[in-house]
């Protein structure tokens, strides 16, 4: 007598432990392992592209804070790049050194959480993630001597940064700064050998470099499956063409090369940061921006790379206070193009890993 | 130091008309724009094609321009380095243009994010379905007439408060 | 010593139950009599101390796991937080126990109940001193493996009854998960019986009184495998599959709230003691401890070692990431079991010389402990590289892009050299 069995739908979120925030995968189990898989988001939809086209140009920097709320500053950071570019403003060059240290900083404490999380799916109980969270404390606390604010930092503006560094700041930076290569090496000790580890993420979740370049993957994703593209090498924003750092690019693209990507990245960040300091030249750390700004008729796409990948910004403008398009290439919601690729075939476990390792923002993703 | 060059709308026009004739509807300084019928083979064309090397899709934007609807791409080449971006023009009552999804799997999403948001259908999508609003939301809301207000006028501001319309950007921040 | 045997004498309790029976016998009360009330005395005095471990292990385990990962843990509630406990205890009464629409009753609310009794009933036969065994069984391992296995069923009831795919998920994989550990487990412990050449526990602690060891020594390989077989009997990291917190949220028990779920919670924590519990008697000698039973009493030695194992298992918590189930069940059958097997054979041939020549134990038992460690070392490592999975050889860090000519995927456009592959050149 045959059995009669059917496919079991489990959905995994939008309350999820493992999908940080309201991400929602309806998978179709055949026992443990996944036939099918459907990502269904928007439970953090906010209309920013449409509020933003109903407020002037400068109001809109704090929507880009609200995006990927583990990366504030680069949101910031894209936003007012892409108004820079579209209205020609020269921001001064001390603005751009604090640019680049913030960012990197950002980078750092997002990387920190993302392996962090990472490991966390793979099951440890929570252990590096709050190993991790002392060194994102760190950065935080820099951010909130500068700007006030932890989370939400909405620093920079368009011309240049909010604030001029505080007096404290680079002291406690360089001691940030000669403690965190110690850290990596002692996280890499602690985590990259450990053989459960190496079970459950190597091989799991492969992406193909064919693959990553057709599903318009960038960031740590990109880079994980082996293509060396970073838009801070390829297209040099504020000052990084004077720094000299390295891409680290993964082996295969499976979860455990999207996260030593991310490890060798803080460490590549560090070597920014080091750089930035030493050349940080004096001078006003913001442009002369007209309250009543409006940037010329056009239209600009202009993207940096964001802890998450390519954070890119389409604006057009039609001479008006307000943007007349403000579109975001939001890297959360990209990097999900493959996902069903990578999940299909794999049990619930993996998956979980998998998506772990894309280092998803549901914030940026919905917007 | 090493810059994302911006291929000109020219430059395209002339390499896409020799493989894909008659593709090119309007060829700007810094786009082109593409005739829907032509777009998928144009897509294609600029994927394969060893010199334009279009393998790479960065955004895929919509805009709504009150009497079409313009669906933009910026696609780029990760090995020469450059960029290109490329317009496709949908009627205003009707929206549709053909979908790339074929041609990349990136434009999967970013599809169905503009046909929920501004109600451009993509023909030939795998699966055209809203992504952020609800099955059943009323209208496309960025539509620039979602919601508008009697009178044709709509939310935001025209001009800065106080604004003397002579003197933009006499006002400066004080250092 | 003038306390020496009294009843009163707190270094022996099971001294003064002996004293409570002859005065029993004395006055003349039947067996029936007397085994009821030494029984319930004991029976009371071991809830007493599982009541007082399930309360005080949260706290334990929290405030360690706490250390482990750069925190303090709970330390408002009380002095050190002490009183944590209490404050959880009472939000979890407080709380409203909700029971899912389409769920089993019946089934779903006697599974939380049902759990502690093969929880509870493991501490009968735990030699907690020289006289301290509520029941002395003579097949006492037996007795607790068999205790091991009625779990499964309770946690299959449990995540069945909740009609939640989670829970069904989670109760799938704790059958496929213990079925498959019990027998590495049995396997190992039968070194240990073979050894002592009993299966009652008092008489497995005497065994290791006797011969001035403990046997860990004998059997170090059937004490990891015990260890690592229990961390999944107890759904404790690294094997806590059935409850993955990450994937299936919390696996059976995820339609609970309130108190049922306090009680699941309770289980857990006393599940490691007994576990533990058993550790300490079969591998560490239990009460005895190389003549230090004399200045310390038996009970306290025990209840150290014990939480010793206890800690081991938290630590196991604190730093490991978790197996996917296929991991899980391979680790079991393909490298758990063939060593379990190895060792029993090992320690049988050993114990037939033993027995059948009438070696002298001074002479045997030094030797079978070095070619057993020696045995344990080969087979984890020889056994290891045998099973040893592919990735073992592909290059862990990333490469650098400075380091090396990184190529495109793809043909990749012919036009210029160095350009062409890269898209950036520093």
């Amino acid at each position: 007598m045959a059995i009669d069995t059917e496919p079991l739908v489990v959905n995994i979120g939008p309350q999820h432990p493992s999908t940080h925030g309201v991400f929602r995968m309806r998978v179709t189990l055949d026992g443990e392992r996944i036939t099918d898989a459907e990502m269904i988001v928007g439970y953090l939809h906010r209309s920013m592209e449409k509020l933003a086209e109903e407020r002037t140009w400068t109001q809109n920097i704090p929507f880009t804070d609200r995006m990927d709320y583990l990366a504030a500053m680069t949101g910031n950071l894209s936003y007012c790049i892409a108004v820079e570019r579209l209205a020609s403003i020269e921001v001064p060059e001390r603005a751009q050194y604090l640019r680049v240290i913030f960012a990197e900083l950002q980078r750092i404490a997002s990387h920190a959480m993302a392996n962090g999380t990472f490991v966390n799916d793979c099951g440890a109980w929570q252990t590096p993630l709050l190993y991790m969270f002392r060194e994102r404390e760190k950065v935080l606390d820099l951010f909130e001597m500068t700007c006030g604010a932890r989370l939400t930092l909405n620093y920079m503006r368009i011309g240049g940064v909010a604030f001029d560094l505080p007096d404290e700041f680079l002291p406690q930076l360089r001691s940030l700064l000669d403690e965190l290569p110690d850290r990596i090496a002692e996280y890499e000790q602690l985590l990259v050998d450990n053989e459960i580890l190496l079970m459950r993420s190597r091989g799991i979740g492969v992406l193909s470099p064919e693959m990553a370049m057709n599903s318009s993957m960038s960031g740590p994703m990109l880079r994980g499956s082996g293509i060396a593209w970073d838009v801070r090498k390829a297209d040099p924003y504020c000052v990084y063409d004077r720094m000299d750092f390295d891409i680290p690019v993964g082996h295969t693209g499976d979860s455990y090369d999207r996260f030593r990507v991310r490890m060798e990245e803080v460490r590549q960040s560090v070597r920014i940061i080091e750089q930035a300091v030493a050349q940080l030249p004096p001078g006003r750390h913001c442009a002369d921006v007209p309250l009543n700004f409006r940037p010329p008729e056009g239209e600009i796409y202009s993207r940096i790379e964001s802890p998450k990948g390519e954070l890119g910004f389409y604006l057009i403008s039609d001479g008006g206070p307000q943007p007349y398009r403000f579109h975001v290439r939001s890297p959360s919601l990209i990097n999900l193009s493959a996902l069903r690729e990578m999940v299909v075939g794999q049990t619930v476990a993996d998956a979980i890993v998998t998506l772990g390792s894309i280092d998803l923002n549901v914030g940026e993703m919905d917007r | 130091m090493p810059a994302t060059a911006k291929l000109s709308g020219e430059r395209l026009q002339e390499r896409i008309d020799a493989a894909v004739p008659g593709a090119i509807e309007q060829a700007a300084n810094a786009w082109v724009c593409v005739r829907p019928e032509q777009l998928v083979a144009t897509m294609t064309f600029l994927r394969d094609d060893r010199e334009l090397d279009g393998r790479y899709l960065n955004a895929l934007s919509g805009v709504d321009r009150y009497d079409y609807f313009e669906i933009v791409y910026h696609v780029s080449s990760l090995s020469h380095n450059h960029e290109m971006t490329l317009k496709v023009r949908a009627d205003h009552d009707e929206p549709e243009v053909p979908s790339v999804a074929s041609v990349w799997r990136g434009a999967h999403l970013q599809e169905r994010e503009v046909y929920d948001l501004l109600g451009v259908s993509f023909a030939g999508h795998p699966k055209l379905a809203r992504i952020f609003l609800w099955d059943g939301f009323p209208g496309h809301p960025l539509r620039k007439d979602f919601m508008a207000m009697p009178g044709g006028r709509s939310p935001g501001l025209r001009a800065f408060p106080n604004e003397d319309e002579e003197t933009w950007g006499g006002e400066f921040r004080g250092d | 010593m003038q306390l020496l045997g009294r009843w009163y004498d707190f270094r022996d309790l099971g001294n003064g139950v002996a004293r409570l029976i002859e005065a029993l016998e004395d006055v003349g009360a039947p067996d029936g009599v007397i085994y009821a009330v030494t029984g319930l005395l004991g029976a009371v005095a071991i809830l007493v101390f599982v009541a007082i471990a399930a309360v005080m292990n949260s706290w334990i385990e929290r405030r360690l796991i706490a250390r482990i990962q750069v925190r303090r843990g709970p330390n408002r509630t009380g002095r050190f937080g002490l009183l944590q406990p209490v404050a959880d205890a009472i939000k979890l009464i407080q709380k409203e126990a909700l029971q899912p629409a389409r769920a089993d009753g019946l089934v779903f609310s006697l599974a939380p109940i049902l759990i502690f009794i093969p929880a509870i009933l493991a501490f009968a036969v735990l030699p907690w001193g020289e006289q301290m065994v509520l029941a002395d069984l003579n097949v006492g391992v037996l007795y607790l493996l068999a205790l091991g296995s009625t779990t499964t069923i309770i946690i299959f009831m449990a995540g069945y009854a909740s009609n939640n795919k989670y829970a069904l998920l989670g109760s799938m994989r704790a059958i496929a998960m213990l079925i498959s550990y019990e027998l590495p487990m049995v396997m190992a412990l039968l070194g240990v019986v073979t050894f002592a050449g009993t299966m009652q526990m008092s008489g497995i602690v005497a065994f290791q009184e006797t011969h001035w060891s403990w046997l860990i020594f004998f059997q170090p390989l059937a004490f990891l495998i015990f260890l690592l077989g229990s961390t999944a009997e107890l759904n404790r990291t690294p094997a806590d599959i059935s409850e993955a917190e990450s994937e299936i949220v919390a696996g059976f028990h995820i339609e609970y709230s309130g108190m049922k779920f306090g009680l699941f919670y309770a289980v857990e924590l006393i599940n490691a003691v007994a576990v533990s519990g058993v550790i300490t008697a079969l591998f560490l000698g239990g009460w005895w401890a190389f003549g230090l039973e004399q200045w310390i009493p038996g009970w306290l030695i025990f209840i150290g070692k014990l939480y010793g194992v206890y800690f081991i298992l938290i630590w196991f918590r604190g730093t490991l990431p978790r197996f996917r189930i296929d991991q899980l069940m391979a680790f079991a059958w393909k490298f758990l079991l063939p060593l379990a097997i190895v060792n029993v054979f090992a320690a049988s041939i050993e114990v037939l010389l033993w027995r059948e020549y009438d070696l002298s134990a001074g002479l045997v038992l030094p030797i079978a402990a070095a070619v057993n460690l020696a045995l344990a070392v080969v087979l984890i490592a020889g056994w290891g590289r045998v099973m040893g999975a592919a990735y073992e050889q592909e290059p862990r860090r990333p490469r650098l892009f400075s380091e090396i000519d990184v190529p495109l995927p793809g043909d990749g456009p012919a036009s210029g050299p160095a350009a062409a592959s890269e898209p950036a050149t520093a």
